[in-house]
Parts: structure tokens; sequence; C-alpha cells
């Protein structure tokens, strides 16, 4: 009995106006560490746009990008926070179609990262062009500028492609959303019932709004998941597309993508503490969700091992002199430090989530996703830095560490996705409220099928002599 | 005649789904199964199942929408190529179809994603005018039940609602 109760992803006797009343709880008026954390985010985001200001007047010389180093910290960045974006659409997408009860409580934080993720990756491009005030130039509607955008390559398909992301992954949060907009439109007071009054669209809940609002959130779900996958393939092509030492391979869309689906699920594990700590939310962020969601990551890890290993292995039988140089450059030349911190961060970390005591741990987990979310940066670091050092040309041969300017920038992008994130947990439900009470009901009624069944057997009473209670199977969405 | 609305709570889905059921069963005179709406806080779906078949159509509008995207995609993208023929191609196409095929595909989504959410904002009747027959309970864990019906079978819907156990009776001229 203890290992069923120890097994059950929520408490299914939660009652649901407590469900409403914990969810609203947490988004009213912030606490003093709320407001600390709220102006240390600013801080660090000030820092970023004085950073910025500053490598606008002076010129990319002040990032220390030049040839051979053209790219560094902002597109190891940039695919950081891609990668990142990934997360939201695993857990709410995939898990959606397959329909992983577990994933209801949390898949809402998700979705935000994913959203917040995108809007701070967006950023890097055009802090990275140099010449902010050309962006436009990407944009491949009919001119007569004299401008031919190169449509064979991936930096152009960038734009599409993150473009689409971007608006899909908010559609998909705002969608997901309206249910519980309508509860906090009907159990809020003052601005909070005009400001969801507006957002919830006059949802009332009935029969033919949810068979509708069903299909859509699958169809979006069934667009989501192709269109995340293409967008880090078209992130990995800007890389694998080129003749470039250590980036021609095969392997990177894949690579790009297991890489993207690790650091968001490491991503979520962070969040998903934080939350469940400073906002009281135990009773929702089990510590059986957690475990799941560390299974999850496990698994995620290991691909990436395999599919690093392959791409090392294919290096290294591939007697490309050049690819080979900057795989033995990586693992002791002078990048050394950062390729171990990223295998031992990426590859070794990950086996502590084998062990069910360190997974229940809260603190420990803690420390864990920090760490692998520093093998996950590092990672993309790493893709970038050496192959620019060590290209083809011996002449241009080169070793450089950033700048303080691009730290600045990078760090501010920290702060403003946090900031983004703070915003969002304060002004929307971090939790689905009617996914809770979904969840909850159909874990009730799984109770009594499971007690009807144990009773049949303990009377065992002639076969339809007793009659099966009904079973409603809300969250099984049929759509 | 003028005809009104009625709207009955009940404690949970058991309730409301008998109370569906014996609407079904013909034993609310002027009323069939066709005329409810039921209001939830979640959904249900042996709710779709008692009602019958009451058919979605935005699958349809996504593959109009994704169709259009993939389309408009190709034509955007080759008009914009078009303009390069003043250009040196060096024996390359103007339209190159492969990166077009990716930027196509791009756009299918991007219509597709775009077009369901307008269906469904369109077809869910969202910003549609309605009546004020609404109970916040609704958000919280009671189910409703609304049916329209002519002035003169009011005490009658009334009565069939008290029957069922309904906790509250909400009404509003139609």
């Amino acid at each position: 009995m203890a290992q069923v109760i120890q097994d059950k992803i929520i408490d299914e006797n939660l009652k649901w106006s407590q469900i409403n009343q914990d969810v609203i709880r947490s988004m009213q008026a912030p606490g003093k560490a709320y407001w600390i954390t709220f102006a240390v985010c600013v801080a660090m985001f000030l820092t970023a746009v004085a950073a910025e200001i500053y490598q606008y007047k002076v010129g990319m010389g002040a990032a220390g990008l030049n040839n051979p180093h053209m790219w560094d910290m902002y597109i190891a960045t940039f695919v950081f926070w891609i990668g990142m974006s990934h997360a939201g659409t695993l857990l709410s997408a995939i898990l959606h179609i397959i329909h992983a009860q577990w994933r209801k409580p949390i898949y809402r934080f998700a979705e935000a990262m994913t959203t917040f993720s995108l809007m701070t990756a967006g950023f890097f491009p055009m802090i990275h062009l140099g010449r902010v005030w050309n962006l436009y130039w990407v944009l491949p509607y009919v001119s007569d500028r004299g401008i031919w955008p190169n449509f064979r390559s991936p930096l152009v398909w960038d734009a599409f492609a993150i473009s689409t992301y971007l608006s899909a992954s908010a559609l998909f949060l705002v969608i997901g959303m309206i249910p519980d907009l309508a509860i906090l439109r009907d159990h809020t007071k003052g601005w909070r019932k005009k400001f969801y009054g507006i957002l919830a669209l006059g949802w009332r809940g009935d029969d033919r709004q949810w068979r509708n609002f069903r299909k859509t959130y699958m169809l979006m779900a069934c667009f989501l998941i192709p269109l995340a996958i293409s967008v880090h393939s078209i992130v990995s092509s800007d890389f694998a597309m080129s003749i470039m030492p250590g980036w021609h391979v095969t392997t990177f869309p894949p690579y790009f993508v297991a890489g993207a689906l690790y650091s968001g699920c490491a991503a979520i594990m962070t969040l998903f503490i934080c939350l469940r700590y400073f906002f009281h939310m135990e009773e929702y962020m089990t510590k059986n969700i957690m475990e799941k969601t560390t299974k999850l990551t496990f698994a995620i890890a290991m691909v990436w091992t395999y599919l690093n290993l392959i791409e090392f292995a294919s290096t290294w039988y591939g007697h490309n002199i050049y690819d080979k140089e900057v795989l033995i450059s990586k693992a002791t030349g002078p990048y050394a430090v950062v390729f171990w911190t990223m295998i031992i961060c990426g590859s070794v970390v990950p086996f502590t989530l084998c062990f069910q005591k360190l997974r229940r741990h809260m603190p420990t987990m803690f420390v864990v996703s920090l760490l692998l979310q520093l093998g996950m940066y590092v990672e993309r670091w790493m893709i970038v830095a050496p192959t620019l050092s060590q290209a083809h040309q011996p002449h241009q041969w080169d070793v450089l560490w950033a700048p303080v300017v691009q730290w600045a920038i990078v760090f501010g992008s920290f702060g403003w996705f946090a900031l983004l994130f703070l915003v969002f947990v304060k002004l929307f439900p971090s939790v689905s409220m009617y996914e809770v009470k979904e969840l909850t009901f159909h874990l009730q009624h799984e109770a009594e099928e499971e007690k009807w069944l144990a009773d049949q057997e303990k009377h065992a009473t002639p076969e339809g002599a007793r009659e099966k209670p009904v079973t409603g199977r809300p969250g099984l969405e049929g759509a | 005649m003028s005809k009104y609305r009625l709207l009955a709570m009940f404690d949970g889905f058991d309730p409301a789904i008998d109370t569906i059921n014996a609407i079904k069963a013909e034993k609310l005179a002027g009323v069939s199964v066709d005329d409810i709406t039921v209001m939830s806080p979640i959904e249900h779906p042996d709710i779709d199942e008692i009602l019958g078949d009451r058919p979605v159509n935005i699958q349809k509008f996504t593959f109009l929408g994704a169709l259009f995207g993939v389309t408009f995609g190709f034509f955007f993208l080759s008009s914009a190529q078009a303009s390069f023929l003043v250009q040196p191609q060096g024996g390359k196409p103007v339209i190159p179809f492969p990166s077009n095929f990716v930027l196509m595909y791009e756009m299918l989504i991007f219509f597709g994603v775009w077009t369901t959410v307008f269906a469904f904002l369109w077809m869910s009747g969202l910003f549609r005018k309605r009546g004020t027959l609404y109970s916040e309970k609704l958000t919280v864990d009671q189910v409703g039940i609304v049916v329209e019906v002519e002035e003169h079978q009011l005490e009658n819907t009334r009565a069939f609602f008290n029957d069922h156990n309904a906790l509250e009776i909400r009404e509003e001229k139609a």
C-alpha cells in the first residue's frame, strides 16, 4: 500500500476548489525574496544593455570578434537558448500526444520557458550581427533594394524557422491557458478580473468549447513537434553546411536536437525545484513527477552521449587530418578544461540520476540540474570556438577567450530570461489548474476501479452479479 | 410565446450525466438531447458520448491553412528569387528547390498553426455575444446543464431539474 501511495503522481483527493486557491495564492503579492531576485535580474539585464551600447558604439572588436573568430559566445548562447526552448515542446506536445498524465502539473511553466527562451535567443543573431540596423535585410520580401538574401544559406532558414517557432509556441501557450484564464477571471478581483476577463476571450467551458479546444490543442501539438525538430536541425545546419573542420558532420542535426532536449529537461528540473520551494507547490510538483522528469533526462543524456561518441569515432576513423586535429586539440589543447567539463557534466554527472534516493533529494537534484546545464552550455561553446581557433589555415590559428563585453551580454540574457519568467509566474498560473483537476478526477476513478476489482476478487461473486462503476477518463484526450 | 433558458447546476459529473440520460429518455417534454449545452470545469469524454455526434471541423481549416502556407511559401520565395535575375547565377538555379522546400515546410507550419487558432476562436464561439446565464462555480467543481424551453414548460423543467438533485437553477429570457 505504501508503495502505491509513493507511486502516485499527485494526491487524487485534492479538492478542486483547493487547486484553484493554491494556484491563485502563488500569483498574489510577491515577497521580499521575489523582489530581490527581480532586482538582480534587472541589474543583469541592464549590464547587458550597457555592454551592447558600448559594442554598438565601438564595433564588434569590443567583443573580440574578428577573423577567424567571427562567432563566439553569442552564437553559442543563441544555440543554448534555442535548445532550452525544446523543453516546452517535449513536455507539452510530445507527452500530450502520448497521454503521459504526469506532465499535467508541470507543463505550463515548461511552455512558458519555451517562449521566453526563444525571445532571449532571438536577441543574439541581432547582437552578433554588428550592424543591427540592417537586420531587415534578412527578410525575403520582393525588393528593389539590390539586396539578394541567400536562400541557400541556413542563416536565412533560421529567420524563418525561429519566427515560426516563436509564434507557434506563444500561441500554444496562450491557447492552452484559456480555461485557466477563465478560472482567474471568475475568482480574482480588481484589475486582475478585468485583465483575465479580456484574455479569457469569453470562455465558459461549454461542451462545444471543450471539444474545439481539445482538437486545437492536439493539432498544435502535432505541428510543434516537427517544428521543434526542424528548428534545431536548421540551427545545426548553420554549422554542418559549412566545410569547417569539426562542423561538417552528418550527425549534427540529431546531435543538436538531443542536446536541446537535454538542456531543456535540465532547465525544467531547475525551475521545478524553484517553483516547488518558493511558491509552495509541493502538492503539485511532487517528488514522483520529479523522478519521472529525471528518468527522462537520463535517457536523453545517454542519447546525447552516444551521439557525441559517434561524432568522435567518425572523426577519428574518417582520417580527415583537419577534423582529427580539431578533435585532438579539443581534448588536449588550450580548451581542454572546457572540453572535459562538458564531458563530466554532460555524460558523467547524469549517472547520479540512476539512484532513486538522489532522484528524490531535491537539493542534490538542483545542483545536478545546474551542472547539466553548465555541461550543455559549454558543449555549445565547444562547437563554436575550437573549430574557429584551428581551421584550415595554420597562419590563422588563434585562441580566443571572450572579453568582458561578451560575458556581460551573455549574463544579461540569463537576467532577461529570469525576468520574463518572474513576471510570468505572478501574472499567469504556472500550474495548469484544469489539467490538474482532470488528473485528480482520472486518478480517483482509477482508484475506484481498482477498489472494485479488489472487492470482486475478495467476494468472488458470480460474473455480472455486481455492476462495474462508471469510470470517466478525462484527460485521455480523444481529439 | 417567449422562450427561456435555464441553467441547472449539479455537484459533479455523475448527477449531470444522469440528468442528461433522463432527457435522452424523453422524460422532459419538449427538450431533446440536441438542445442541451453542458458547461463544466474540465472536459469529460462521457459527456461527449452521451450528447452524441457533435462534429468538430477545425482540422479542415488546419489542412487548408497548411496547404495555403506551402503554396504561398513557394510563390513568395520564387517571386523574391525571380528578381535576382540581374545577378550572375554562376550556373546555379534561380529558384533553388531543395532550400525552398525547407522554407516552404516552415510556411506550412506557420499558416497551419495560425489557421487552426483562428478556426478555434471562430468555431468555439468564443467572441459570440451570449446571455448572462453563467456561474463562477462552473470553474470550480460544479457542472451546468443549459436548456431552452417555452414559457409554459418552465415549471415542469424546474421540477425536473429539482428531481435530479440540481443544486441551483438560474434562468433568463432567451
